[in-house]
């Protein structure tokens, strides 16, 4: 455990913010409160997580329809996310986006994405700009197993590699695509593969390990900055909900399977790493997680008190 | 003719069905449309039937997806693909214009492209900018292509095995907000709809209401309302866009002198355009008042309910277009 104490913690509780949040979408969708569709993130918070603290805040990363995890883990506001997602004018996108399509810019976060693989040519075009304009940002591109299979892909890894970009394509493997197993429908042994003929590095790590994506994101965002190039990070991880609120996730999964994944769950075992090291106790922990529940409840009721968008604001925004 | 009544999405599920057992060349592959029966749910069962030789869930690749039904086609397959959301038409846009739509005419001739491409449009679910729009026009506008756009079970039904058994790429646009809607629908083997017959919905003297898809639903619910008030209305289905049935669109305008024309797609550049613009051109000595245009207002399509329901023609929008007529 050779991590500074604070990033674990910082980590720990970022996962727990995650998991509050999507809980309380559960309800909030359950109860009337919100139209339209959420793709919930519980059981992959150690990839978002992992990833997002080892970035800066002026490193950029693009989302997917999954997106809540990214964006809270990456400094989006609780407050205006649930405002977002009930279509209230004080969300982050004024109501106009939703849950699919959170952006806040001034922390890095270019979107949410309602197309799969819609986050690839953003993100490879994040890093082209940052390296056009002298900065050392990187940009990181969440996306799905999936999304591996959409043509875009295979298109941004090799401008990756021609113009050694600063980007981190990290794949979120939760072993379906909606009803579909991934093994289905995606050819080769991995997709942590399909970057090596473009002479992409990648790797595999345990996407229920924060710690093992943390390390694993440094790494790449090194080289990056660096200006080495890609990287192309797979991430074994599983969603414990159905593709969204509406879906139970049972039916074309067995049940022994989600429990074999929710056994190993991401918050638990940093929890246990934590303790386990002596880098906080169990009281402490606690509060962490009284702090965020008070959070969650303060950004539900101010998103519940929010008006929603005047009518006049529909055709605002259209052009710049 | 016997008649069963279901929904839209059961006549959708028929119609494939049909003309699966009928002909062993069409199969149907997309995202999920196997055993999840689409994300809609719409085709549960069909898979049960079929199985995976017919079935197919794909990868999530619309590009490759219509690009292979494109050459199946090409070679003597009937390929029915299915693209989840018609915004994700978008993905595959060169494969539909530049390839299928083409293929027959750069061929002088050789090549047929018995494609059916099924897709679907229609805001109103809150699903935000990249979920809910209505793009038909994009494929009306491509000659090569034809597109049909049903708005009753019975259509879906005859139009979707047209479709199939046309020998040219057919876009078919379901509007998801309509797959609960419920109409008597023809059993028979048999029974199809030629493309480019428009449909008298509802006869009336005063005022035609030319309506597409789930705009048909408006335009008669706002005809109700103007039988109240002593306005006869008249609504017209196109039913395809291409083929158009110019001649009964027009012959109703010169009958009641007045149209409203009603379609989801957006109002700049589209369908109403063209449809008003044959209509003046034809019947411009007939016609009493100006001819209104209702669309999609042109805008990305809100999340937050009050802006996506304001962007939408509504009943009171048409019966508002027809009173400020004065017709009476
Ligand atoms: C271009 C496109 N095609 C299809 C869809 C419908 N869709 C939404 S999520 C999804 C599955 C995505 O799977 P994956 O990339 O593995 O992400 P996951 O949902 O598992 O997180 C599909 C097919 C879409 N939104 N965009
Ligand atoms: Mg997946």
């Amino acid at each position: 455990m050779s991590l500074p104490s604070e990033i674990l913690i910082k980590m720990y509780r970022a996962m727990l913010r995650i998991r509050r949040f999507e809980e309380q979408i559960w309800e909030v969708y359950t109860g009337g409160l919100m139209h339209g569709l959420a793709h919930l993130y519980i059981g992959e918070e150690a990839v978002a997580v992992g990833v997002c603290a080892a970035l800066r805040d002026d490193d950029f990363i693009t989302s997917t329809h999954r997106g809540h995890g990214h964006c809270v883990a990456k400094g989006g506001n609780l407050e205006a996310m649930m405002a977002e997602v009930m279509g209230r004018v004080t969300g982050h996108c004024r109501g106009k986006g939703g849950s699919m399509h959170i952006a806040d810019m001034s922390v890095g976060i270019l979107g949410a994405n309602g197309i799969v693989g819609g986050g690839f040519g953003i993100a490879t075009g994040a890093a082209l700009s940052a390296q056009k304009r002298g900065t050392d940002q990187v940009a990181v591109c969440f996306f799905g197993d999936g999304a591996s299979n959409q043509g875009i892909f295979f298109e941004v890894m090799n401008f990756a590699a021609i113009w050694k970009l600063p980007v981190i394509y990290v794949c979120e493997n939760n072993h379906y695509g909606e009803y579909t197993p991934t093994g289905n429908v995606t050819a080769g042994k991995s997709i942590a593969d399909r970057s090596l003929p473009f002479g992409i590095p990648s790797t595999t790590v345990d996407g229920s390990d924060a710690i093992a994506v943390y390390e694993a994101t440094a790494k790449a965002v090194e080289r990056a900055r660096k200006g080495d190039g890609a990287t192309l990070i797979e991430c074994d991880t599983y969603r414990y909900r159905g593709h969204h609120v509406g879906d139970p996730g049972e039916g074309y999964r067995t049940k022994e399977e989600i429990e074999s994944w929710m056994a190993k769950d991401p918050i638990q075992q940093l929890r246990t790493k934590i303790l386990d090291n002596n880098i906080a106790s169990g009281a402490e922990l606690d509060a962490e997680e009284r702090e965020v529940e008070k959070e969650m409840e303060n950004a539900l009721e101010a998103a519940k008190a929010a008006p929603y968008p005047d009518v006049a604001e529909v055709n605002q925004h259209v052009y710049a | 003719m016997s008649m069963r009544k279901m929904t839209y999405g059961e006549a959708v599920k028929e119609a494939m069905a049909e003309e699966m057992r009928r002909d062993p060349t069409v199969f149907l592959m997309g995202e999920d449309v196997g055993k999840a029966g689409t994300v809609f749910k719409v085709l549960l069962g069909l898979h049960d039937e079929f199985g995976d030789d017919r079935v197919i869930d794909t990868p999530i690749a619309e590009a490759g997806l219509v690009g292979l039904g494109v050459g199946a086609a090409l070679t003597g397959s009937r390929p029915i693909v299915d693209i989840m959301f018609g915004d994700f038409i978008a993905l595959a846009m060169d494969q539909i214009v530049n390839q299928a739509a083409k293929l027959r005419y750069m061929s002088g001739g050789q090549a047929i492209v018995p494609i059916t491409i099924r897709s679907t449009m229609g805001a109103g679910r809150s699903s935000a900018a990249q979920h809910s729009q209505s793009l038909h026009a994009w494929l009306a506008h491509i000659p090569g292509l034809k597109v049909a756009i049903p708005s009753t079970p019975a259509d879906a039904k005859g139009l979707f095995k047209t479709a199939v058994r046309d020998d040219n790429p057919v876009v078919i646009y379901e509007d998801k907000m309509m797959y609960a809607l419920k109409g008597m629908v023809p059993t028979e083997e048999d029974y199809t709809i030629p493309f480019g017959q428009a449909d008298i919905k509802r006869e009336g003297d005063d005022i035609t209401l030319i309506a597409t898809s789930s705009m048909v639903h408006v335009a008669l619910e706002a005809a109700d309302i103007l039988a109240e008030q002593g306005i006869s209305a008249e609504v017209v289905d196109p039913r395809t866009l291409v083929p158009l049935d110019r001649e009964t669109l027009i012959e109703s305008v010169v009958k009641t002198t007045r149209a409203v024309i009603i379609d989801e797609g957006y109002k700049s550049f589209g369908i109403t355009g063209e449809i008003a613009s044959i209509v003046y051109n034809s019947a411009f000595d007939y016609i009493d008042a100006p001819i209104v245009r209702l669309g999609a207002m042109d805008v990305p399509v809100p999340f937050s309910k009050p802006l996506e329901d304001a962007t939408i023609p509504t009943p009171e929008d048409v019966v508002k277009a027809v009173q400020d007529m004065k017709i009476r």
